[in-house]
């Protein structure tokens, strides 16, 4: 289906073209991880990576920006601290999710109290009645700091021990290729965090080391073609059998990417907040992967391939 | 062509009674595979309830033993759990000092925190309720089997150490209590958070003396409830020791889901899989014609296998988990279309369909293996890496991965091979 294509479009020989679109996906996400040690943050940091106290209470009536405010001013007054967010929620917006710093047990008891008291909320102790407060989280400073160095640790083993299969299973040249592809995904999802203020949580850890296998496995898929056809194809340049080997994976590539869609698309759609918070990332991520897997892997390779050869 | 539609209706049953399996489970003599409503449990996010962690504050001139001391700090909590009537509740060990409790359908979170966090607080009495000494006068307390004495019989006991400041307060109740046998009041009760847990009598010989030294052995029997006398032992020496934990307990997280908005996540991503599956299964067919077909049935097949897996497991499904298993259908369907996509190819070439088929499943098998195994390589790290809900993550992602090459290489490769062998000739049939 994509023979003529492959004679149109000559992939590796538009390195400079793609590199740069993909460099433009990746930029916002790249330079907002390189300043995080240097303390100035972009992200949207849930209270799961800087600890806090989660508030979701169901009050029973469509609340617009004055109730938003006159709920964080009752929330003030019983904790003494502004709170960190407010914001409504769930199908007919009556629900509001509060967020603060951390607040110990009986603080948070005296909150729900405070508003129940207000608003005539139901605490649930009375027979068959449903507690208003629909959920709490409260994460400790403590806590978060540990998850998030939990999951840096886990990310940098997972990338070394698949470089390392890769270097086995290819060679070095192609697994560094790799992870240059798996950086540019990794960047892109972190623009789509920074833009559209996804809350870095628990969620981000999973999204993260799903796409970093997820795109591994693509790149992996159009490699094994690389590497079959250098056998097969042994007169043409590098360049050439990379870009032919791209073009005839790319029904699989787009097929995968189709099908992996449909199922993460639908929890976008129907699914419930914390949810779509997962699958948004996720869907960023694919499609990056996509895009790296066909635009930029196989080329990362090829240059580094000729790089080798000038030396 | 006969025997091959009958392999193939075969096949058909099998999978149709995979399928009611995870609907109904399935027993057989002493193999029991549960319905996966019974094997898989919710996780709280799913059906509602808290989890708390709870984190030891341990001072710089700690020099216990933590694992014991954590061991004993579990016990504690369970027993509270118990007496809070949260049968059902769960309490396990997360690294070296934290413990994590979850509850599920809790009504009052707060109370529960503040009840279970609660420093323990440890008093031997009198039979007259007057305290005699506290948790901080006992330096330890061991479960212990032995001769007491001299030919003795063996037997299960406490090995009790005061410290030399509580010994004469504790000689002179003793004493006390050696003589009020009469009354039935020649005990030693010991309480936990109020409670009686034990009532330990003092032998007549110390009528005049008192226990009068910093060793006290209490010897048990069977326990109420029918505990062995080893348990028994055991499960008084670590109330006794909690009463002397040298540090607090501080809840670090707290996370509760009402069965409300539980229920609703459990729905929508029910059905959100569903609609992602049915579309999954009528691109497969609508592409890949006859070869997609038999992918549908394959991922119908990996489907069912998947959920009596978990369920035979006992999994803890929580969100991400359920996001991991959505995630992996995609992936399963991918090894079967880099096999399909090899056979068109193949036949594209102007090779046999049995050849093509052949040469189709040979060419993918390296590219399928190798981003299986990266893949896997994710999902182990993750799992030894993760905690909690990451590491539900990684259970279903990796067993989602091994579930889906064993689908692709066995069911998949079977059917196709038969549906050669029906001798399809049209190239049609296969999607070109």
């Amino acid at each position: 289906m994509f023979q003529k294509m492959s004679e149109k479009l000559h992939i590796p020989n538009k390195f400079p073209l793609f590199v740069t679109i993909g460099a433009l996906f990746a930029l916002i996400g790249f330079v907002s991880m390189i300043l995080l040690p240097f303390g100035i943050n972009f992200f949207n940091y849930d209270i799961d990576f800087v600890g806090g106290t989660m508030m979701n209470v169901e009050m029973h009536e469509q609340l617009d920006k004055a109730a938003l405010d006159e709920i964080a001013g009752v929330v003030e007054e019983v904790t003494g601290e502004k709170v960190s967010s407010i914001q409504k929620s769930g199908d007919g917006a009556t629900q509001v999710i509060i967020k603060t710093k951390t607040l110990d047990t009986q603080t948070r008891d005296a909150v729900f109290q405070a508003l129940a008291a207000k608003y005539e909320l139901s605490d649930g102790s009375a027979e068959g009645s449903v507690s208003d407060l629909l959920a709490v989280d409260n994460v400790d400073p403590v806590m978060s700091n540990d998850l998030r160095n939990a999951a840096v640790t886990a990310a940098v083993v997972a990338i070394f021990l698949m470089l390392v299969y890769i270097t086995i299973r290819f060679d070095f040249r192609s697994g560094l290729a790799a992870v240059l592809a798996l950086l540019h995904d990794v960047c892109v999802m972190l623009s789509a965090y920074v833009i559209l203020q996804i809350p870095i949580n628990m969620t981000f850890i999973a999204a993260i080391l799903t796409i970093l296998g997820y795109s591994i496995n693509a790149t992996i898929v159009v490699f094994d073609r690389i590497r079959e056809n250098r056998k097969l194809l042994r007169k043409q340049s590098f360049d050439d059998v990379v870009n032919v080997s791209i073009w005839q994976s790319m029904t699989r590539s787009i097929n995968t990417t189709l099908t992996t869609l449909f199922t993460i698309v639908m929890i976008l759609i129907l699914g419930v907040p914390s949810l779509q918070n997962f699958a948004l990332p996720l869907v960023v991520g694919i499609v990056a992967g996509l895009y790296s897997s066909v635009f930029l892997s196989g080329s990362f390779w090829a240059k580094m391939y000729r790089k080798k050869k000038k030396a | 062509m006969g025997k091959r539609v009958g392999i193939f209706t075969a096949s058909i049953l099998v999978l149709a009674l995979l399928v009611s399996i995870t609907v109904f489970g399935f027993q057989v003599g002493n193999l029991r595979i549960p319905s996966a409503a019974e094997g898989i449990k919710q996780g709280l996010d799913l059906k509602g309830g808290s989890s708390i962690t709870f984190e030891a504050q341990i001072g710089d001139d700690y020099s216990g033993d933590l694992s014991d001391d954590m061991a004993i700090v579990q016990t504690v909590l369970q027993r509270r759990l118990d007496s809070l009537n949260y049968s059902e509740a769960t309490v396990q060990l997360v690294g070296d000092r934290r413990v994590m409790v979850e509850i599920p359908a809790v009504s009052d979170p707060e109370e529960a925190v503040q009840m279970l966090g609660k420093t323990a607080l440890l008093e031997f009495a009198d039979a007259d309720g007057n305290v005699v000494i506290s948790g901080a006068d006992i330096e330890s307390a061991k479960a212990e089997y032995g001769q007491l004495e001299q030919n003795g019989i063996s037997q299960h006991y406490i090995a009790l150490k005061l410290s030399t400041d509580a010994v004469s307060k504790f000689t002179e109740a003793t004493k006390a209590a050696a003589n009020r046998a009469g009354e039935n009041k020649n005990f030693i009760a010991i309480q936990l958070d109020g409670e009686v847990q034990s009532t330990p009598f003092v032998g007549e010989e110390y009528k005049t003396t008192g226990i009068n030294t910093a060793e006290v052995t209490i010897t048990v029997g069977s326990g109420e409830d029918g505990t062995s006398p080893a348990q028994y032992a055991k499960d008084l020496a670590a109330i006794i020791n909690s009463g002397r934990l040298p540090f607090n307990l501080k809840d670090i997280e707290l996370r509760t889901v009402g069965a409300t908005l539980g229920e609703e996540a459990l729905s929508k991503s029910l059905t959100a899989g569903l609609i992602g599956l049915i579309l999954v299964l009528l691109f497969m067919a609508i592409i890949y014609r006859v070869p997609g077909i038999v992918a549908d049935i394959a991922l119908i097949f990996y489907g069912a296998l998947m959920v009596i897996l978990m369920a035979i497991m006992g999994v803890n499904l929580s969100l991400p988990g359920m996001a991991g298993i959505i995630l992996s259908i995609g992936m399963a369907v991918d090894a079967n279309v880099i096999i399909f996509e090899r056979i068109k190819e193949e036949l594209r070439l102007g090779k046999t369909i049995r050849a093509g088929v052949d040469a189709g499943f040979k060419r993918a098998f390296t590219a399928i293996l190798d981003s299986n195994i990266t893949t896997m390589i994710a999902a182990i790290v993750l799992y030894f890496l993760g905690t909690g809900t990451i590491r539900g993550f990684a259970i279903t992602l990796g067993l989602g991965v091994l579930v889906s090459m064993f689908t692709v290489l066995v069911v998949s490769r079977f059917l196709l091979k038969q549906l050669v062998g029906m001798n399809i000739k049209s190239l049609k049939a296969f999607g070109i």
